[in-house]
């Protein structure tokens, strides 16, 4: 085991599927220099053909990566999420539709990965968490990523994959340090997370809270600290929104017949919406008190911290979410 | 440029085919046998024909709404593409694409797109593809002069030429956006004169002559293979129809005059090639009418076949959605 830091992650897993498959390549804006530091050394050890830096043209090179995939390649981009407005119409019309419109010929195994800064004063135009509004779009697989193992694990799995695949890196954790195992200690010599399973992040019996994202963290401190006062939370990562595994949230709600969902995304429509739904759909007869959503304010992120701070979920919204679960 | 008489003969005969093809949809379409929208390729056939006789099999095309030439024109079934436009479960996209998205991934057939322009850098990630790999093979997008405007098109010129790609963008200015001429949308006389902004040849070619877009896209082709970047390349031709069957609401005189279309009409595509190829001593006329009369066998052919194919069932609904089935939500 070793201690690794997010962003290093994020690194590791593009250098080693970059060494393993030739037909990995990765482009995006200023990575040769690795500006956000996650491209650190690709340059170097595989060359400028395989290490592209892009004008700033989101449209041309989103859609790039496609007919690169369409055709033997596996495109790794980087970009940001408030960048991703730009190319659009690729991600939706294109990536999305390809393979369902042609009737199964398109085999697109593109990934994007897209970061989010918000929470440092970017302010509006630079602090999107935008991963809802695909997941209303069916055709692209949705990875949100909490630690620095899952990160690469994810990731990993994410190149391996043959349908689109966005990463969406929550930028609050770039820095954040976590243990990732050494190759050598593992089984298959590699750390590749599937999709589709959740980790139960901590196990409890009084109220289930589904983190996404950098708010796993948050609802792991609210846990740590709920239990101390002899409140008993489980707190579950989906990891990835699509596909999502909703058996593992059921299986908790039916324990805990509480539930609190912690969404960093803009509240109406979020992915907390759907988890909500899910369970007041599918998970009904075992609720003990209303869901509650803990998601971003609807309103645009403001520049000033004395307001930005207000808006995403922290410790103290998803406590406060627990706490009106069990008065109910 | 010596082009070998099979070539031309079989051009002849994808142009014949596209041609029959487009006038056997009308028919049908007229008749309600099957619905959904459908851009006829009439007046246009040796622009796609021309340009991807130049290509091989293992190169690829993107294409758009107007989606039936650029598929025949490489050499593509007109059965799976009658079976695709009826809803089949045999045509190219078993039914899920439809007239507009037209694909045969076996042949380098990437897809048409029925957002404008949006194929553009799909085609221009296949050129990065082969730059990348060091492969021989070239990637070709078909646009229209209304998607000349796109930002995307501009986007894909930039890139393909500072990265010099393989790649051909192959403008069929045919005139008119729907019903807005080219001359109100477009800020240069001609879109190639666009490619001097990018650094690439621009290259104006008559696009009813499709020995001309043949030669044109050859050398296009060879620039691309030898690694010296992009080329664009307008074919000028005409939209003989509406835009759309099921537009005719639309009066013609609202938007162009009939003279217009007559004055097309007798530079039509096929008549150039085949006056070219008897008078060279290539053809005869009987051999033309032959090609002719083949082609409307196997378009009725093709038509039956689409006929008697199923519709897919119900349960087909969420086949093809992903590379490996994910649980549904």
């Amino acid at each position: 085991m070793a201690q690794t830091i997010f962003v290093e992650a994020i690194n590791q897993a593009i250098y080693e599927e970059m060494a393993r498959d030739e037909n990995v390549f990765i482009m995006g804006e200023d990575i040769r220099r690795s500006v956000y530091g996650a491209t650190a050394n690709l340059l170097d050890d595989f060359g400028g053909k395989r290490v592209l830096d892009t004008p700033l043209s989101e449209n041309g090179f989103f859609g790039a990566a496609i007919g690169a995939s369409l055709v033997g390649m596996r495109p790794i981009v980087e970009t940001l999420t408030s960048f991703m407005w730009v190319g659009m119409d690729q991600l939706i019309s294109q990536a999305a539709k390809m393979r369902y419109m042609f009737g199964g010929q398109a085999t697109l195994p593109v990934v994007y990965r897209a970061t989010m800064f918000y929470g440092a004063g970017s302010a509006a135009h630079h602090s999107d968490r935008s991963y809802p509004m695909f997941m209303n779009m069916p055709g692209i697989k949705i990875v949100v990523p909490s630690n620095p193992s899952d990160m690469k694990g994810l990731l990993k799995a994410a190149v391996r994959d043959d349908d689109p695949t966005i990463v969406f890196e929550d930028g609050t954790l770039f820095g954040m340090r976590g243990e990732i195992p050494d190759n050598s200690e593992l089984p298959d010599g590699e750390l590749v997370v599937p999709f589709g399973q959740a980790n139960i992040v901590r196990e409890g019996t009084d109220v289930t809270i589904v983190g996404i994202g950098g708010s796993v963290n948050h609802a792991a401190t609210a846990a740590d600290q709920l239990a101390a006062e002899g409140i008993s939370v489980e707190v579950i990562d989906p990891r990835t929104l699509v596909p999502f595994d909703k058996q593992t949230v059921l299986d908790s709600v039916e324990k805990t017949g509480r539930l609190v969902v912690a969404d960093p995304a803009h509240k109406v429509c979020s992915a907390a919406s759907e988890i909500a739904s899910i369970v007041a759909e599918e998970g009904f007869w075992s609720l003990q008190a209303p869901i509650q959503k803990i998601a971003s304010e609807q309103v645009h992120i403001p520049y000033t911290p004395s307001l930005e701070k207000h808006v995403y979920p922290d410790v103290e919204k998803i406590t406060a979410g627990v706490r009106r679960t069990l008065d109910a | 440029m010596e082009i070998e008489r099979e070539t031309l003969l079989l051009m002849l005969k994808r142009m014949w085919m596209i041609r029959n093809f487009e006038l056997k949809v009308m028919e049908v379409h007229a008749a309600g046998e099957f619905t959904g929208a459908a851009h006829p390729y009439i007046g246009e056939e040796a622009v796609a024909v021309g340009a991807c006789a130049a290509l091989d099999d293992t190169d690829y095309i993107a294409g758009n709404h107007r989606s039936h030439g650029h598929p025949i024109a490489k050499g593509g079934r007109v059965d799976k593409a009658m079976a695709e436009l009826y809803g089949r479960v045999d045509g190219y996209c078993k039914g899920k694409g439809g007239s507009m998205h037209l694909a045969d991934y076996s042949i380098g057939i990437l897809g048409e797109s029925g957002i404008l322009g949006s194929s553009v850098p799909v085609a221009v990630g296949a050129a990065l593809a082969a730059h990348i790999k060091g492969e021989k093979f070239v990637s070709l997008a078909f646009f229209g002069d209304g998607a000349s405007n796109q930002g995307a098109l501009h986007e894909s010129m930039n890139l393909a030429s500072v990265w010099k790609l393989p790649m051909i963008f192959l403008c069929e200015n045919n005139q008119y956006a729907v019903t807005t001429s080219y001359a109100d949308t477009v800020a240069v006389e001609h879109v190639s004169d666009r490619a001097s902004a990018y650094n690439m040849p621009g290259i104006l070619v008559d696009g009813q002559d499709a020995i001309a877009m043949y030669e044109a896209t050859q050398a296009a082709v060879e620039r691309a293979r030898k690694g010296e970047g992009p080329t664009l390349i307008e074919g000028l031709t005409y939209r003989y129809e509406e835009h759309s069957l099921g537009l005719g609401r639309v009066r013609r005189g609202e938007y162009r005059e009939q003279s217009e279309i007559d004055e097309w009409r007798k530079r039509d595509p096929l008549l150039i090639l085949e006056t070219a190829l008897i008078s060279q001593g290539l053809a005869t006329r009987e051999e033309c009418d032959a090609i002719n009369a083949e082609t409307v066998e196997e378009v009725e052919m093709a038509t039956e076949f689409a006929r008697n194919s199923p519709f897919p069932e119900p349960e087909d609904l969420f086949d093809d959605m992903w590379a490996q089935p994910i649980p549904l939500p």
